[in-house]
């Protein structure tokens, strides 16, 4: 009784935190998108979203979200293996190097990343200083998903590398003197072990890349529109009108909810396999 | 042991801040300013910190202690947002001409009565030193609302040793198909769009829809020759030599030129032209502390520290008349920024960017959306993410066919 009564009063802050932080604007956005400035009820903001060219926007936006988190899984996976099988004290080195991009404000690394990309820039003075004359990288999509991987990268290493660094060794060396090659430990051992790392890797790498806007705007020129974009140009452009930028907003909401409801059946149904 | 230690000093630490942050709230008076990023001489790059100077100023006058709180803001609409919410607290906000009339005509300012108050306190004032030219603009036809603090126009900027002197005659040199790739635009629609509407001879404030499409024919048209849509990157990319061409502030024209000697700049036949005003919002709760602070803003020396650090032009009669303003600004920015033959109040009442009605705006933000989408991204991008997803979605049913396959064995 006591220790309930204890536990549930260190609980409390946190509660009080989630509703004030996380429900109550979760609360506001569905007010807003469901309401008109009068503030009466209305499906005006759902209905306008056919108008637009908002269906293209969220397909380029998940267009580059998807390679940039494939690219992130693609470097992340390995890096996370590499980093588990290391001494305890060159992982301790490791992870600290992939948490140092984090301490520096994201604004600014993508800012440091417009001047690196630029044809005047850093990589193309080098380039050009060698003669494999200047390339052009800076707003392009390529530029804005090489922002994307490099901001949230460590997003994905992160909880791979701690799902990894937990497999107990004892189980790989168990398949191998079951007669396992080094490719079948990896399909039927370790991958899915590793599996549950991979898919909140893959959320919180996805989710930021989808919704974001500063990135593309400073590695994209301006001169496409992601979601994120948009719905900024909501809440702070010359056309305020927060119901329709809410609108928007719960619209990648949903979307995203629905994608990762999905992710995490799939990685369900492996994860309780292996158990 | 090393944890214990470390946890001792993260509190020490803690502790630390939350004294160092408690000590500087010991004041009788606090003042909340809310202005432009960079746009008041606050003790960066060795000027006068006007700040301090304040609450030294105001001590002397009234013999009780003040501290001056400063926040930023990037856009007018940032400020009507903070504003018109009416939870944050500011004494002094700085919005530009369009933006004064807007909370103006929406009752969220308070009158400023710089000269009573002045009396009231033994003060000197200084309003009187404010040009004739910036009285009774339309945003405030009565001088109520609203001080000057600086004034300006837009011209185009350009890197001397990409762009032939003879192409620059005015606002087709953003469109001028030789400097492809080089050329900068506004990201911001209203600015963007007059770019354009000066090009075509259409008034700013129209409410006719033909005429913002015209505008965004002529926009779209320009699309594959911009660089990038910027706001402030502009420094970064005409001090670099990246951008060859870009439109913005004369003021800021002069910062950049101090990094890249190579710019130039030039005012087209019709531009946009602004002022930015000091006002006191509704909610403030000590509007004498806000008007005795615009009124040291517009004294001799803290104004002339300001207009030499942010480099716009001045409407203080006390600065832009000072001559060792002059000499230090320099015969050519002396010239560029207060060009002789140029009635200022005339311009500003016709050519003033006006509060445009909400469909209006609405549509300008419609418009912008389908020019930044235009074109859409390279057909790779598609076919690289189409690609990915079928091998996604395979490798989801594939596991699903093993487990089901499994399944049987149990």
């Amino acid at each position: 009784m006591k220790a309930g009564l204890l536990q549930r009063a260190a609980a409390a802050p946190h509660i009080v935190w989630s509703a004030l932080f996380i429900l109550a604007p979760m609360v506001f956005v569905v007010y807003y998108t469901f309401t008109d400035g009068s503030g009466s009820p209305s499906l005006e903001n759902i209905t306008r979203l056919n108008a637009g060219n908002y269906l293209m926007i969220l397909v380029n936006s998940l267009c580059m979200a998807l390679i940039a988190t494939v690219i992130c899984f693609l470097i992340a996976y390995p890096a996370a293996f590499i980093f588990s099988r290391m001494k305890k004290k060159a992982q301790r080195l490791a992870i600290l190097l992939i948490m140092l991009p984090l301490w520096m404000n994201f604004l600014i690394t993508t800012y440091s990343w417009m001047t690196i990309l630029e044809d005047t820039g850093v990589i193309n003075t080098l380039l050009s200083a060698l003669r494999l004359g200047p390339v052009h990288m800076i707003n392009t999509p390529g530029a804005v998903i090489c922002g994307m991987v490099f901001c949230f990268l460590p997003y994905m290493i992160l909880p791979i590398y701690s799902v990894m660094a937990g497999i107990d060794p004892k189980l790989i060396e168990a398949a191998a003197d079951l007669g396992c090659s080094p490719a079948q430990t990896f399909a039927k051992v370790i991958w899915p072990l590793s599996l549950g790392g991979v898919i909140s890797g893959i959320t919180m790498v996805f989710v930021p890349s989808v919704s974001t806007f500063y990135i593309s705007q400073k590695l994209g020129g301006g001169t496409f529109q992601l979601i994120g974009d948009t719905i900024e140009s909501y809440f702070t452009g010359t056309a305020v009108n927060y119901h329709f930028g809410a609108a928007l907003s719960l619209i990648l909401m949903v979307l995203i909810l629905i994608s990762m409801a999905v992710m995490n059946r799939f990685g369900e149904g492996e994860g309780g396999e292996i158990r | 042991m090393r944890k214990a230690f470390a946890i001792a000093a993260c509190l020490a630490l803690s502790l630390l801040l939350i004294a160092c942050l408690s000590a500087c709230g010991r004041s009788d008076e606090v003042l909340y300013v809310y202005n432009w990023g960079e746009y008041l001489a606050d003790g960066s790059y060795d000027t006068m910190d006007v700040l301090s100077g304040f609450e030294e100023y105001y001590e002397e006058l009234t013999g009780r202690s003040m501290k001056v709180y400063l926040t930023t803001f990037d856009s007018n609409e940032d400020l009507y947002a903070k504003i018109s919410g009416g939870t944050s607290r500011y004494d002094v906000i700085f919005p530009s001409d369009y933006m004064i009339d807007r909370l103006r005509t929406e009752g969220l300012l308070l009158p400023v009565n710089i000269e009573s108050v002045c009396e009231k306190y033994g003060a000197e004032c200084y309003y009187e030193y404010i040009g004739e030219d910036f009285r009774g603009l339309f945003y405030d036809p009565d001088d109520e609302y609203s001080v000057p603090y600086t004034y300006g126009r837009v011209g185009i900027i350009y890197n001397c040793t990409q762009v032939d002197e003879e192409d620059c005659t005015g606002w087709e040199l953003l469109w001028n198909p030789k400097y492809a790739g080089r050329i900068l635009q506004f990201n911001n629609s209203r600015d963007a769009f007059a770019t354009a509407q000066y090009l075509l001879g259409i008034d700013l404030n129209t409410e006719d829809p033909a005429d913002w499409k015209a505008c965004y024919d002529k926009l779209l048209e320009q699309k594959p020759l911009i660089q990038s849509y910027v706001m402030d990157e502009i420094y970064n990319k005409m001090e670099s030599g990246e951008a060859a061409i870009g439109a913005y502030y004369a003021g800021d024209f002069f910062t950049m030129l101090e990094v890249n000697e190579d710019l130039r700049f030039f005012y087209p036949e019709n531009t946009s032209l602004f002022v930015d005003s000091m006002c006191i919002p509704k909610g403030s709760e000590n509007p004498e502390n806000a008007a005795l602070f615009m009124n040291y803003l517009l004294s001799e020396e803290p104004a002339i520290e300001c207009a030499e650090f942010i480099y716009y032009a001045s409407p203080d009669a006390l600065v832009f008349e000072n001559e060792d303003y002059q000499e230090d600004m320099g015969e050519y920015v002396m010239e560029v920024l207060y060009p002789e033959d140029f009635h200022f109040a005339e311009e500003l009442n016709v050519n003033g960017m006006r509060n445009l009605s909400p469909e209006t705006l609405e549509y300008i933000g419609r418009l912008w959306e389908d020019l930044k989408i235009s074109g859409g991204l390279p057909a790779g991008v598609y076919w690289t993410a189409a690609a990915l997803a079928a091998v996604i979605a395979a490798l989801v049913i594939y596991s699903f066919i093993v487990k089901r396959r499994r399944a049987r064995w149990y």
